[in-house]
């Protein structure tokens, strides 16, 4: 089969590879009928997360059509069409029955690796560095996909699959990062970083019952997107100090929830064996933490400031102090995407919502190399690239 | 977490045994100090304690592995002069301790989750027989005994009088409240002997014994809570092409 492949720093490849088989009783096959590029992906694209090996299979978006079962897999059929999480869940350790299922303990064969670093390991993720598990991932012809019988969500005959690939990672965490805000009436919801997930939290935060939602990013084509959900207010960064103009927008009282969708786009690991690489990426953490340190500074008192932005290392200068004085919540984490998948796939079946309003770039498995290129550079305004594999 | 100690009691290691542990403790300690690493630091300290129990002719004597003290000898799983090394590793599982003691109770199941040892067979009495896994292909055997055991709470083991490799463990299983499952505690004892110096110990000290103790329970938790060892052995990549 067909499958983008991590070749190296600022490389991938379109690779030949074998066709993925059942390895554990609880696996399944599903071909792949749409993909996309996240812009996580682009970390791993960039050298910034350890532990990637040549040769690795790229993609945790992904859907498509089930064609084998493990045997212990009852519960879905070959032909069902789903979407897949990018989390994997075991279904039966406590964190899975809690609805944590990022945080699962069972599906990370390297948990060692990430523990070295955190202390703790949670679920294994396709196509996202040995120390997240080493699954081959789905920007390919087909995937292997552990745990079939919890993992996948079965989509509806006649839900095309634009409006519900989203499900497996995005819309998910757009929607976990305005929900933990637990948004009362007459809120206000500042959201910095116009990216999917940011659009996705934006929209998630009017669905919550957000008074007013305020867009933060520097981008125009983005900034343009986000102005066009509900009423949503913009604010460039590069042409206005944000503090100072959010005050000014909310009567002196700074935004009640703050939700930081930008991250720090960097990931540690195994001290010891990487430290160099980690050096690299703390240079960016220090340079994308003031988004973070101004959502603290910027929230009102006993507000919320919400995290769906991923951070992995070190902090530094991390303004304790006013998170401490304003009594501020801080809500962050990996995304439980199979709490969420099945009510968000309600409401787009109830056309609250279409997801497939953010994708500017729709091709084939065979443009990968270019398009990763393209969505790394912000060039054609692409904010989302979607392809087809078969 | 490394939990590897050495412990002390009286005077009672003989004189050519006193003369090996001066010879090997100084081997491993001079090996893992060049090792500049963390297992390299807990050889190193081990080695130290060896020359230190040689010259001193100090000795464990009988010793309390888990939860019990020497007033609860009911509970006592113990180690015959435990001059070894001593790990102590938990995990939680999400299943009842009735479930968990069963699986471990058949003897045969351990080889299972345990990647270093290649088979275990029960036999009458209480008794079974060990294969380990040794370095370069080697293959470390020895009898073990149960000596001490309380249906669903514990099971304690040990290597019997003569066995290659002297060692002995435990395992103890606590129900957790709140529908956490159950903490599963393990607790082992190696004591490297003259005779499989060259086989047993690189294996068994070698590597960090802690981190050995501790992926084997996380395979059990992995086998016990989903039936299969979560894996990418054998999945699809482009280094194959």
């Amino acid at each position: 089969m067909k499958a983008v492949c991590w070749w190296g720093k600022g490389e991938v490849r379109v690779v030949e590879v074998p066709d993925p088989k059942i390895i554990n009783p609880h696996d399944a096959i599903v071909r792949i009928s749409l993909t996309a590029i996240c812009g996580s992906d682009l970390h791993l694209y960039d050298g910034y997360v350890p532990t990637m090996m040549r040769g690795d299979v790229l993609g945790h978006e992904f859907m498509g059509e089930v064609v084998e079962l493990g045997s212990e897999v009852k519960n879905i059929r070959l032909g069902d069409r789903v979407i897949v999480p990018f989390p994997i869940a075991c279904g039966r350790c406590w964190f899975c029955q809690n609805q944590m299922t990022s945080c699962c303990d069972n599906t990370n064969p390297n948990a060692w690796m990430i523990e070295a670093l955190t202390g703790y390991s949670g679920a294994g993720i396709y196509g996202y560095s040995h120390m997240y598990g080493g699954y081959a991932g789905g920007q390919a012809q087909y995937v292997r996909v552990p745990f079939a019988d919890v993992n996948p969500l079965k989509i509806p005959v006649g839900v095309p699959d634009e409006k519900v690939l989203f499900l497996t990672d995005i819309f998910p965490t757009g929607y976990q990062a305005a929900e933990q805000c637990d948004i009362q009436p007459g809120d206000v919801v500042a959201v910095w970083g116009c990216g999917p997930v940011g659009l996705f939290a934006i929209a998630s935060a009017w669905m919550l019952g957000a008074e007013r939602v305020i867009a933060i990013d520097r981008f125009p084509e983005r900034l343009r997107l986000a102005q066009s959900i509900k009423k949503t207010e913009i604010l460039n960064y590069s042409e206005e100090e944000v503090f100072d103009e959010l005050k000014d927008l909310t009567g002196g009282r700074g935004p009640d929830h703050c939700i930081d969708a930008v991250g720090m786009e960097a990931h540690g690991t195994h001290i010891d064996a990487v430290l160099d690489r980690v050096k690299q990426a703390m240079k960016l953490q220090f340079d994308r933490a003031s988004v973070l340190r101004q959502a603290i500074h910027s929230c009102r008192k006993g507000g919320t400031v919400s995290i769906p932005g991923v951070y992995a290392g070190f902090i530094d200068k991390f303004p304790f102090g006013t998170a401490f004085g304003k009594g501020l919540t801080l809500k962050m984490g990996q995304t439980n995407v199979h709490k969420y998948a099945p009510q968000l796939l309600e409401r787009i079946e109830r056309g609250e919502i279409d997801p497939s309003f953010i994708i500017t770039h729709r091709t084939t498995l065979d443009d990968a190399p270019e398009m990763y290129r393209t969505f790394r550079d912000k060039q054609e305004d692409c904010i989302k690239v979607v392809m087809r594999p078969q | 977490m490394e939990h590897a100690r050495i412990t002390h009691a009286e005077k009672n290691v003989n004189d050519p045994e006193r003369w090996i542990s001066v010879v090997f403790g100084s081997a491993l300690a001079a090996y893992g100090l060049k090792m500049r690493s963390l297992p390299g630091i807990v050889l190193s300290a081990v080695g130290g304690s060896l020359v230190w129990r040689g010259a001193t002719g100090h000795c464990p004597v009988y010793e309390s592995l888990g939860i019990s003290s020497a007033e609860d000898a009911g509970r006592n799983v113990s180690v015959p002069y435990g001059h070894g090394v001593r790990v102590e590793k938990a995990v939680t599982i999400n299943a009842t301790p009735e479930r968990i003691y069963s699986f471990w109770r058949n003897f045969e199941n351990l080889p299972k989750f345990m990647h270093n040892l290649e088979s275990v067979e029960v036999k009458d009495g209480g008794r079974s027989h060990w294969v380990a896994r040794g370095p370069a292909g080697t293959k470390v055997d020895w009898e073990a005994e149960i000596i001490n055991e309380i249906p669903n709470e514990l099971i304690g083991w040990r290597s019997i009088e003569g066995s290659r490799i002297d060692n002995a463990g435990s395992v103890h299983f606590t129900a957790v409240p709140g529908g956490r499952g159950t903490e599963v505690k393990v607790v082992l004892r190696y004591d490297p002997p003259a005779g499989v110096v060259g086989a047993a110990i690189s294996k068994i000290l070698g590597e960090d014994p802690a981190a050995n103790v501790q992926e084997d329970l996380r395979r059990l938790k992995m086998l016990i809570e989903t039936g299969e060892l979560a894996t990418i052995d054998g999945q699809s990549s482009g280094r194959k092409s």
